[in-house]
C-alpha cells in the first residue's frame, strides 16, 4: 500500500523529464543548422574556385519583401549572348540564412538562346541571396537582393 | 502518385527560342524540420532535373531543399528541328520520373 505513492511520484518525475528534454531538443539542434556568411562565402568559393567575381550582367528578380518564405518566386537571366563561341555555361543561386548556402545550379548552353530561369525558393530568415552566372570565357558574375522575409520557411514543426 | 506539368508550345518557327515551363509534385522535405516529439524529420528531395531534346541535353539543374514544394523550373531554348523532349526528375529514396513533350518546327 505504502509503495504506490512513490512510485506515481517517479514516474510524474520520469514524465516531466522526458517531456523537458523532449522540448529541449529542436532548440539545441535547429541553432546549429544555420548558413553562415562564411559559408556562403565557401559554397561560392567551391564554384568559381577563387576566381574574381565582378558585379553585372546578371539580374535576379526576388520580391524584396516576401510574405511566405515556404515559395518564393526567383527569376534570374543573364545579359549576355548565347552563341556558340561565347555564351552562359552556368547559373547558381545561394542563400546567407538557409541551413544551406546552395539553392540550385542550373547549367546551360549555346542551344538555350536566353539565359534566363526561373523557378521557386525556400527562405528561412531575411537574408541576401546571390546569383553567379560562369560564361564560356571563363569570367563570373554576379547580382544580390536582399529579401525580407515575414513568416519563415523550413523552422515550423510537423504535426 | 507522383505526376509533372509539362508546358512546351506544339508548333514553332524554325529558329525561335520558346520557353518550356515544367512541375513537378514532390514534398520536397528538407530533412531541417522536427516532429512534435523531437524527431528529424528524414530528407526527401528531388536532387536533378535533366531535360533531354531528340536525345541531347539541352538544360540540367541540381536542386537543394532550398528549392520550394512542387518544384517548378522554367527555361528557354532554340528550336530548329521537330523532336521530342524528355524530362527526368531523379530524387532521394529512389524517386526517378519521367515526362515528355512533342513539338513540330516548321
Amino acid at each position: 500500500m505504502r509503495r504506490q505513492p512513490n512510485s506515481t511520484r517517479r514516474q510524474f518525475l520520469g514524465l516531466a523529464g522526458g517531456a523537458a528534454v523532449a522540448g529541449a531538443i529542436p532548440i539545441v539542434t535547429v541553432r546549429p543548422a544555420e548558413a553562415t556568411p562564411a559559408m556562403l562565402a565557401s559554397a561560392i568559393r567551391n564554384v568559381t574556385g577563387g576566381a574574381t567575381v565582378k558585379t553585372g550582367k546578371v539580374k535576379l528578380d526576388v520580391p524584396p519583401l516576401v510574405e511566405n518564405g515556404n515559395t518564393v518566386p526567383m527569376t534570374v537571366t543573364v545579359a549576355h549572348p548565347m552563341a556558340p563561341e561565347d555564351h552562359v555555361k552556368s547559373i547558381h543561386v545561394f542563400n546567407e540564412k538557409n541551413p544551406q548556402p546552395n539553392i540550385a545550379n542550373f547549367y546551360l548552353g549555346p542551344h538555350n538562346g536566353r539565359a534566363q530561369v526561373s523557378t521557386r525558393i525556400r527562405l528561412a530568415d531575411s537574408q541576401k541571396v546571390v546569383a553567379i552566372a560562369k560564361l564560356s570565357d571563363g569570367s563570373f558574375w554576379s547580382a544580390s537582393v536582399d529579401v525580407v522575409v515575414t513568416l519563415a520557411a523550413c523552422t515550423e514543426e510537423v504535426i | 502518385m507522383a505526376s509533372a506539368l509539362i508546358n512546351v508550345p506544339p508548333k514553332a518557327k524554325r529558329g525561335d527560342i520558346i520557353e518550356i515551363k515544367t512541375l513537378m509534385s514532390h514534398i520536397m522535405e528538407t530533412g531541417y524540420r522536427h516532429t512534435a516529439a523531437g524527431e528529424v524529420v528524414p530528407r526527401d528531395i528531388i536532387t536533378s532535373f535533366t531535360c533531354r531534346f531528340n536525345g541531347n541535353e539541352i538544360f540540367r539543374a541540381d536542386l537543394f531543399p532550398a528549392i520550394a514544394a512542387n518544384p517548378f523550373i522554367t527555361f528557354f531554348t532554340t528550336v530548329t528541328e521537330s523532336g521530342k523532349f524528355e524530362f527526368e526528375w531523379i530524387g532521394d529514396s529512389g524517386f526517378s520520373e519521367t515526362a515528355s513533350a512533342s513539338i513540330s518546327v516548321e
